[in-house]
């Protein structure tokens, strides 16, 4: 199986052409440029390394997120308007399980993106190999709360964030248990284990309907569910005309 | 015109998701437009982060929609165009993205339009555009006069100071408790009341050709709140007539003026703004009574507001002109004409 892998979750952008869970080729960048300008001359440039063709590729797998939603945004819109015109496959590999495979060791460990004002993207999972098994949700959650949720779990972790330095001194001043992080060399997100994720994954995604895992409401849906709990007319917010 | 081309055409530049298939520029085979409006009346306004999430749902949808209705495959056709500016970055970034994925898919020249020029080409499906001529433009982000010497050329000889003509409706519509957006709503309301308040003209008699409406709009509210305080009722209809009168005097007097400084051929009149009925008729009268050779095109009713096939038939002429984009094409949110007011003296 021939897979297209794509991310744009954050900083990064990485591509990957996979033959099943076999690296052919692939291309990571870690500059603060544009996605939107990157993606799709990365993919071309990805596809002519690995020398498959575009129409030979059986699926494609994105990061869906958490991430920066705007980033999101760009490899989510490209993968599934790719998907729905080769007619091929479409799945989505969460943007924090793709970091999970860059831990060297197996046992728990926990990826997370800076989300602001002491908050992060973060998520739990136990490695086992290249099999990746959840344990907390990704969710958007206080740093504190996390900490207290890998005490709770009183097992040796390996944190995945290029951004642990930052969150350095709460965590020694917390944590009770053992903790590694990545470090530089493996934090960055890279396309060949999102592609590997995506080719062990059974469920597809519907082309239609897809989006990403934003993991929070816009702070004016919020605001307005406050004041109108009882609304779920959510379908009806968009309507075709024509 | 020898051959056929099909163009698809993507729209997402603010709060509606639109794809087109266009035939030879002026034949529209589909036009499939997803409205959020229902959406962002809750914020009374565009919440561009809502509005991106929006379109990200409507997309692919959008896509196949249109070219089943259309009833062409994607082997037929010949390019795919998009509005890659101006408009809300996150909102034009997914049409941009859709629009090179799919080009990129299926070999297709990719078509980058400028949203007001799209505006303009709406005209085409009434008729052809010749040249010279001039596009009063009116909408939501914009109003401003736009001269074209010839085909795709562009130059703006006159524009808004301050807000643009459908922002100050919109902000006048809420103070006057209206839903967004209230263009139709006050619309509506002027032609059942009178000009009693004789709301300011700003600069209809400044020699050039630009506009401003936030004075208008101070006086506007000043007026209700003073009313308020004394609790005095005004009439509704006669605030909508006195504000819309403000605004279309001040805009047909500085088209008339351009229309008079420049030969033209044709006056075409586009943008949401331009399916206000009171502006219509009063241009309407207006020219028809000081210019015999003038030809007023007004872009279809239903082709004011966002659309894909006005995409497309700007599309078409750009492809004729060799206008094409290559995949490292990025969303321009604030992408505009050149400022030429010189072009009339």
């Amino acid at each position: 199986m021939k897979i297209l892998a794509m991310d744009t979750s954050n900083v990064a952008l990485s591509v990957a052409v996979l033959d099943s869970e076999q690296l052919l080729a692939t291309q990571t960048t870690n500059i603060k440029r544009n996605h939107s300008k990157q993606l799709m001359p990365i993919i071309s440039q990805t596809l002519a390394e690995a020398g498959v063709a575009l129409n030979e590729i059986d699926r494609i797998v994105v990061a869906e997120g958490p991430g920066s939603y705007t980033g999101l945004r760009i490899a989510v819109t490209t993968a599934k308007t790719l998907a729905l015109t080769l007619n091929i496959e479409l799945v989505g590999i969460s943007s924090l399980a793709m970091l999970v495979l860059n831990a060297p060791q197996d046992g728990l460990v926990v990826p997370f993106f800076d989300a602001r004002n002491g908050n992060v993207f973060a998520g739990i999972y136990e490695k086992n190999g290249e099999q990746v098994v959840n344990v907390m949700e990704d969710q958007h959650v206080s740093f504190e709360e996390l900490l207290a949720k890998i005490n709770e779990l009183g097992k040796p972790v390996y944190f995945v964030s290029s951004q642990f330095e930052q969150f350095r001194k709460i965590i020694e001043d917390t944590l009770i248990v053992v903790a590694e992080h990545s470090g530089n060399l493996n934090s960055l997100p890279s396309a060949h284990a999102l592609g590997i994720l995506g080719y062990q994954k059974q469920e597809l995604e519907n082309v239609y309907t897809f989006v990403p895992a934003y993991l929070r409401v816009t702070e004016a849906e919020r605001n307005w569910k406050e004041k109108h709990p009882n609304d779920e007319n959510r379908e009806s917010y968009v309507r075709q005309i024509n | 015109m020898d051959q056929t081309s099909l163009i698809l055409a993507i729209e997402s530049s603010c709060d509606e998701t639109s794809v087109a298939v266009v035939k030879n520029g002026d034949i529209i085979l589909s036009n499939v437009i997803a409205t959020q409006i229902n959406s962002h009346q809750r914020f009374g306004g565009v919440v561009p982060e809502v509005a991106s999430r929006h379109h990200i749902e409507q997309i692919t949808i959008c896509i196949e929609q249109s070219l089943k209705q259309a009833e062409i495959s994607k082997e037929e056709l010949d390019a795919v165009a998009v509005t890659y500016g101006p408009g809300l970055v996150g909102a034009l970034l997914i049409g941009v993205s859709a629009a090179k994925a799919f080009a990129f898919a299926n070999n297709l020249p990719l078509i980058p339009v400028n949203h007001m020029i799209g505006h303009i080409y709406a005209a085409r499906f009434v008729k052809p555009i010749v040249f010279p001529s001039l596009a009063l433009l009116v909408s939501g982000g914009h109003t401003e006069l736009v001269y074209m010497p010839s085909e795709n050329e562009f130059k703006i000889i006159g524009e808004t100071r301050d807000d643009a003509a459908g922002e100050a409706y919109d902000k006048v519509g809420r103070v006057m408790g209206l839903k967004y957006p209230a263009g139709k709503a006050i619309d509506e309301l002027a032609h059942q009341g009178q000009d009693t308040f004789h709301f300011p003209r700003a600069m209809e008699r400044e020699d050039n050709f630009d506009f401003s409406f936030s004075g208008l709009k101070s006086a506007f509210i000043n007026t209700v709140h003073h009313a308020d305080q004394i609790n005095e009722e005004l009439s509704k209809e006669d605030l909508a007539a006195s504000f819309q009168q403000s605004v279309i005097d001040v805009i047909a007097a500085k088209t008339v003026r351009a229309c008079e400084k420049l030969e033209i051929k044709q006056l075409i009149l586009a943008g949401g703004v331009a399916a206000n009925r009171g502006l219509r008729d009063t241009l309407d009268r207006e020219l028809s009574e000081k210019f015999n050779n003038l030809d007023f095109v007004k872009a279809p009713l239903e082709l004011c507001g966002d659309n894909g096939a006005m995409i497309g038939a700007a599309g078409e002429m750009l492809m004729r002109h060799q206008v094409f984009a290559d995949m490292t094409l990025n969303a321009d949110p604030s992408l505009e004409f050149d400022w030429e007011p010189e072009a009339i003296k």
